[in-house]
């Protein structure tokens, strides 16, 4: 039994790397893809383009300026004089927000009366307004500490204290790179697999698979291993360069996540094969690997939380694999998460590896065409 | 004549099966349900654990906020190392600990610290959960110096205003962003499975061969599944209005005509892809991975394009769907805004002909 | 096959009128590593008003001639002229004076017989009110009329082919080129789409040409191109080529002999050019006038018959094709398959195949067909594209499940049966399925591994593979870039690799050249003299006389099963006492319909 699965794993290995175009597209995407993707896609805003519509002819609103263009976070773009003026710019999306100070506004922080800062955001990108407005925010917070220490004004009673564990600076980019990790090992290990059983039956070499003393369990093993050892490879390689490249930490146990990421190739690997032999034609195999892998991404949880989808599509997402993977690599680069603790990660991948595989080896033999 | 010959045909291939019907009629449907439902950055009872170690009615004052909150759905625990196993176990994304002393503390002159940790890890979402523990911590401040007499426990005060999404959806923005990108998916598919398939069944041969000009060939093959990919559109729109609400508030005639501009962009690179690409496999393959990724994390959808590094600011220009996305946001959210909708509808227009016009070029009549 | 006198006279046209020019025409393409030069400075001047046969073998570059003149393609070096306009520059207007059939026909599968002809008629820009007398006049041509509603996909291989025909006369072309139009179609289709293209050519001076790889068409053209390895090995009429082996052929009848036994015999006989199974006898074709020896070629049979006949069109193709390669080695027995322990007795059924039948749907794709072979026997399945014989080969290897009736190979269900039962069988499919980027060597390799071979016993066997199927040249080349001709002797190495005792052969004939032909079939001769069992299927009528028994299938029934001679017997008639296979053939079919007709 060995020594088959050894022919076959050593012909399918030969048949993916041997021609130089398929070596390329195994390996070139995915490096280029990591780094296009974990540079773009970040939820850190900088340089946001703003606006000044200043009334106030006072000294304390120009302090307050001062601080937004002191922050890298904004740039000031325009000032303008007139509220006429505000719409076009925000409209015409030259500025994200602008600024307001009303006539009043020295004056009645002097007078120990609340003073506004109006703030327009562009809501188009609900989330991006957001996010500025938890920059302006900070930025006032700051000044208003500044002010009453300047004033020797009465404290308030209590102060907020924030801390973020793990993330302490919220780098975007330490949560967005495990998940392009993520992404690609699902992609990668999709290609390799989710062809090779079709490609084979377009070129009528299954048929002679089937008729040779292989049984399905061997054709199985000698399908899987290759996309299971070449995502492995490829697995590592982003993850070494997402520690070295993009400084994510690696806090966690290596063997823990080892364990998520075998399982997780399994399930991938299961699913892969699963396509694959449902797919009569190439065509076919690719446009399910394709169809699988569109909503297992949106689902993931890789830029949306799972926990904010409604209650039936967060079932949905218990099928997919992705899902489970992204959270072990998440906890393990930066919760130092331990191996008891993702357990409930770690099995429900290897039930969906088993069933994909054994699935796939039944539709060997009874997948007509 | 011989290009409604070849219209009639396509039209009649169409209806006889049932594959590109569904990719351009159902998939639209399944996927923007999916997404539409399944993608939002809205965070709303955000499991939080409460550490109150001596719990009084100045304690209660304060807590009672996160329980009336729609954001919060809290737990209270009378110990840090309970607060702490919870955060570890990701039952809850933060938590607020308030110590023994709180009561006696906030007499003090320099007051208490009332310590906030949120899991970090989605640093977004870390944000938004902070931002929305400083709201009812300032409900409370406010309360609290009002209750005192004391001055305004903040000088300024940002008074905010959110143009267009007053009520903050990130739906409002997402839907709009997922039709261009689902279109995108849609375009690349449509074409490349059609050209492939005239290949394969040996019947380009015999059109090459017959008098009809390669133009009339790319026409005829662009135009029925351009009516198709419109109808996937319609769709589209009709369900981000009805079932996700989302104000349409700039002319239906615009948002049309952006859209047959992008449709027009998409099928031209899916045609493009499928002449330049000797194998229909390796088109398809193409297809799929310079289409959906690419739309979905470089096109402004959901990662803001303005703070991406410079370098990858200048690769989103390649991307289609980055102009549409654009044009969406605006003609739904913001109404005719032709300083968004003309540079925009421009750029795509010039992407289209570009593919068109190396499609035409390429793709001689001949079988090399 | 009937003169075609008729063909060679001039309607209309000039005698000296040339259609279609080739000047130098060379044409190469690159696959892998490989340069392929499909045409080599090609000269060639096709007359008009009668029909010019284009023969050669797979590889020889029939389609990329055709494709040329069709303006599909641009040559390398040289010009092509075509009804006075370069094929090249003006192409849009060559094409629209042409009709061109592709080789699947160019049909749209899933629109009806009207629709196809509608859009033919559109792209070729037929106006609206000439279009009713033409499709009628096209449909009482090609008797499609009662189908026009039929999606194309559903019709037979020889409806489709006549419907091909039919869009692209729609518009009467001056030059009709037909690529292959005749493969895998059942020879009463070929027939009539013979005498269709006669009538063309004879009542409206139509200029056709006709690629073909039946060299027995080539005896209905007014003249003949062959081409081999992209060159020209000759222009004229198919008499003249033959002319020169006059004298040269004979038949031999060896009475008491096993007639393989005989006609293997002989093609290794010294100075034979050929030597192939005819009917009861072999046909034997000498490389000079002198009487053969028959009794050292035979080793020394006294009574053998010898028969002089006159030569035929394939003889001279064959002679050309010797000349230009070595002849065939004859297979040495393998190692210890001598010493195997035989399954049974000389009747020992080892396939047997009881009242089975496979549906798609609502169509039957083969019907309630029962049949069984004995150890050591050749037994063809011998039918039509879709005839229903894939789909029972499909059933027998355990590929596919029948809907109804019984199947056994060697006694078992492999379908069911242990992996190691499969061991027992090879199996060689239409497609030559092998791995297309993996070399010869890694092909053998992994064959012989997935059979379990390994140590000395593997490297011994690689090496009797590579060295009897003559691949040692080749063992580092990679597979899909090979010729046709040694792919299916890879193929058939890699079937042969664990020394099986049924051998399964799909198709393993098609395409491939007719001395590659000869050099399989005089292999499985061995293989059987050895007491492997082999069951294959095959279009080609002529291969029937290689079998020992054979079935011959049609819209998934068996018409006939027997010994060939048995079944060419049935056929014979008061007008054709000796039928052919084909004739036999032919002559079943129309029984069929005539049966099924009269039951409603």
């Amino acid at each position: 039994m060995g020594r088959r699965i050894i022919a076959l794993t050593i012909k399918e290995f030969l048949a993916l790397l041997k021609d130089k175009k398929s070596r390329t597209v195994i390996i070139v995407p995915p490096l280029v893809q990591l780094l296009v993707f974990s540079y773009a896609a970040t939820f850190d805003l900088n340089r946001v383009p703003y606006a000044v519509y200043n009334e106030d002819p006072g000294s304390a609103s120009r302090d307050l300026l001062a601080a937004f263009t002191g922050s890298t976070n904004f740039r000031e773009v325009a000032r303008i004089s007139s509220n006429r003026e505000i719409a076009p710019l925000i409209n015409g999306r030259k500025v994200l927000l602008v600024l307001h100070i009303g006539p009043q506004f020295t004056r009645d922080l002097l007078l120990r009366r609340p003073a506004e800062l109006q703030v327009i955001v562009d809501g188009r990108n609900s989330n991006t307004a957001m996010v500025v407005l938890s920059y302006v925010r900070s930025i006032v917070t700051g000044y208003n500490d500044r002010w009453i220490e300047r004033q020797g004004l009465p404290k308030s009673p209590a102060r907020l204290v924030t801390r973020f564990w793990f993330n302490q600076n919220l780098e975007s980019r330490w949560f967005i790179v495990p998940g392009v990790v993520g992404i690609l090992t699902l992609v990668v290990t999709i290609l390799v697999t989710g062809l090779s059983v079709a490609r084979e039956r377009e070129q009528g070499t299954f048929d002679q698979l089937l008729v040779t003393p292989l049984r399905p369990v061997e054709i199985l093993f000698g399908k899987a291993l290759p996309g299971f050892i070449i995502g492995l490879g490829e697995a590592s390689l982003i993850m070494l360069l997402a520690v070295v490249w993009f400084e994510v930490p690696l806090r966690g146990n290596i063997l823990t996540l080892y364990t998520g990421i075998v399982l997780f190739l399994l399930s991938a690997v299961g699913v892969g094969l699963m396509i694959s032999s449902l797919a009569v034609t190439q065509q076919q195999g690719l446009l399910g690997a394709f169809l699988f892998i569109v909503p297992s991404i949106i689902l993931s949880g890789f830029a949306t939380p799972i926990a904010n989808m409604p209650e039936i599509v967060q079932e949905l997402t218990l099928l997919n694999p992705l899902r489970y993977y992204l959270v072990v690599l998440r906890s393990v680069f930066l919760e130092n998460s331990s191996f008891t603790l993702l357990i409930h990660q770690f099995w429900p991948m290897a039930v969906i590896g088993v069933v994909c595989l054994a699935s796939a080896a039944w539709l060997f033999r009874h997948r007509m065409h | 004549m011989r290009l409604r010959g070849l219209m009639r045909k396509e039209f009649l291939q169409i209806l006889r099966d049932p594959s590109s019907i569904a990719i351009a009629f159902l998939m639209p449907v399944v996927l923007l349900l999916l997404f539409g439902y399944g993608v939002s950055l809205d965070a709303e009872n955000v499991p939080i654990t409460l550490v109150v170690e001596h719990p009084s009615a100045a304690t209660h004052r304060f807590t009672k906020g996160f329980w009336g909150s729609n954001y919060f759905d809290p737990r209270q625990v009378p110990s840090i190392q309970e607060g702490v196993r919870s955060l570890l176990t990701h039952q809850a994304n933060g938590l607020v600990y308030v110590r023994e002393d709180f009561a006696e503390s906030l007499e003090r002159a320099d007051g208490g610290a009332i310590q906030v940790i949120i899991n970090g890890v989605d640093a977004n979402n870390a944000r938004l959960i902070s931002g929305y523990v400083e709201g009812v911590w300032n409900d409370w401040i406010r309360r609290e110096s009002q209750a005192r007499g004391s001055g305004p426990p903040m000088p300024v005060q940002v008074q905010q205003r959110i143009w267009f999404n007053s009520e903050v959806r990130s739906q409002n923005f997402l839907v709009p962003g997922l039709i261009a990108v689902i279109m995108t998916l849609i375009g690349a598919l449509l074409t490349a499975l059609i050209m492939s398939r005239e290949w394969e069944r040996g019947t380009m041969e015999a059109l090459m061969v017959s008098p009809v000009a390669m133009r009339e060939v790319i026409i005829g093959k662009l135009l029925p599944y351009f009516v198709l990919g419109m109808g996937g559109m319609g769709l589209s729109v009709l369900m981000a209005v009805f079932l996700f609400h989302v104000p349409l508030r700039g002319s239906l005639w615009l948002l049309s005509a952006g859209a047959a501009l992008f449709l027009l962009t998409a099928l031209g690179m899916g045609l493009l892809i499928s002449t330049l690409a000797r194998s229909q496999f390796v088109a398809s393959q193409v297809a799929i991975i310079a289409t959906f990724l690419p739309a979905f994390i470089l096109s402004g959808f959901i990662f803001d394009i303005g703070s991406m590094p410079p370098v990858i600011q200048g690769l989103t220009h390649a991307v289609a769907a980055r102009y549409f996305v654009a044009i969406l946001q605006s003609v739904f959210l913001a109404g005719n805004v032709w300083s968004v909708v003309l540079p925009n509808a421009l750029a795509l227009m010039a992407m289209a002909t570009l593919f068109l016009a190396i499609t035409r070029r390429r793709s001689r009549k001949r079988l090399e | 096959m009937n003169d075609n006198e008729a063909t060679t006279h001039h309607h209309g046209s000039p005698p000296d009128q040339v259609v279609l020019e080739f000047k130098n025409v060379s044409k190469t393409f690159t696959a892998g590593k490989r340069k392929i030069k499909a045409l080599d400075n090609v000269e060639v001047r096709v007359p008009a008003g009668v029909i010019t046969g284009l023969i050669g073998p797979d590889g020889a570059g029939k389609t990329t001639l055709m494709r040329l003149a069709a303006g599909l393609l641009v040559p390398d070096t040289g010009t092509i002229t075509v009804l006075g306009l370069d094929a090249t520059h003006d192409s849009l207007a060559v094409q629209a004076s042409i009709g061109y059939m592709p080789q699947r026909f160019g049909l749209y599968e899933d629109l009806t017989v009207q629709e196809n002809l509608d859009l033919y008629a559109d792209l070729q820009g037929v106006a609206r009110d000439q279009r009713v007398d033409r499709y009628r006049e096209l449909m009482r041509m090609t008797g499609l009329a009662p189908f026009t509603s039929r999606l194309a996909g559903r019709l037979s291989g020889g409806m489709k082919q006549k419907l091909g025909l039919a869009c692209t006369l729609i518009h009467p072309p001056q030059l009709l080129l037909l690529d292959e139009p005749t493969v895998g179609v059942d020879p009463v289709s070929r027939r009539e789409l013979w005498s269709i293209v006669d009538r063309l050519v004879r009542e409206q001076g139509m200029s056709v040409v006709l690629s073909t790889a039946y060299l027995d068409e080539a005896e209905q053209c007014h003249e003949v191109i062959m081409l081999h390895l992209g060159k020209l090995l000759g222009k004229k009429p198919p008499g003249e080529f033959s002319r020169k082996l006059e004298g040269h052929a004979y038949t031999v009848r060896a009475p008491g002999l096993n007639k393989r036994n005989v006609q293997k015999k002989l093609a290794q006989g010294a100075g034979v050019i050929d030597a192939v199974i005819q009917g009861e006898r072999v046909r034997l074709v000498m490389d000079s006038t002198e009487r053969p020896a028959i009794k050292e070629l035979l080793e020394g049979s006294d009574d053998a018959l010898l028969q002089p006949v006159p030569a035929r069109f394939e003889d001279s193709f064959i002679a050309m094709l010797r000349s230009q390669t070595s002849k065939p080695k004859s297979l040495a027995p393998q190692t210890d398959f001598n010493q195997r322990r035989r399954i049974g007795g000389g009747d020992n059924k080892v396939i047997e195949v009881h009242d089975v039948a496979r549906r798609f749907g609502d169509f039957y794709a083969v019907k309630h067909v029962t049949f069984d072979v004995k150890q050591g026997e050749v037994f063809g399945l011998l039918g039509a594209n879709g005839a229903g014989k894939s789909t029972t080969f499909r059933m027998l290897c355990g590929l596919l499940p029948p809907s109804g009736g019984q199947l056994r190979v060697a006694g078992l269900d492999l379908r069911k049966a242990a992996a190691a039962a499969r061991a027992r069988i090879g199996y060689m499919s239409q497609k030559f399925s092998l791995y297309g980027n993996l070399s010869v060597r890694q092909n053998l390799n992994f064959f012989s591994g997935v059979y379990g071979l390994h140590g000395q016993r593997r490297a011994a066997k690689i090496a009797w593979a590579l060295q009897q199927f003559e691949l040692e040249g080749q063992a580092d080349a990679v597979s899909s870039d090979l010729p046709l001709g040694y792919k299916q002797r890879l193929a058939m190495a890699c079937a042969l690799m664990h020394e099986p005792e049924i051998l399964f052969l799909d198709e393993p004939t098609s395409g491939v050249d007719p001395l590659a032909r000869r050099e399989f079939w005089l292999r499985i001769n061995e293989l059987a003299e050895q007491g492997v069992t082999v069951l294959v299927t095959t279009h080609f009528m002529e291969e029937a006389e290689y079998c020992d028994r054979l079935a011959i299938m049609s819209a998934g029934k068996i018409l006939a099963l027997g010994v060939p001679a048995e079944i060419k017997q049935e056929a014979s008639s008061r007008e054709n006492a000796d039928p052919t296979m084909e004739d036999a053939f032919i002559s079943l079919i129309q029984a069929d319909e005539e049966e099924s007709e009269s039951n409603g």
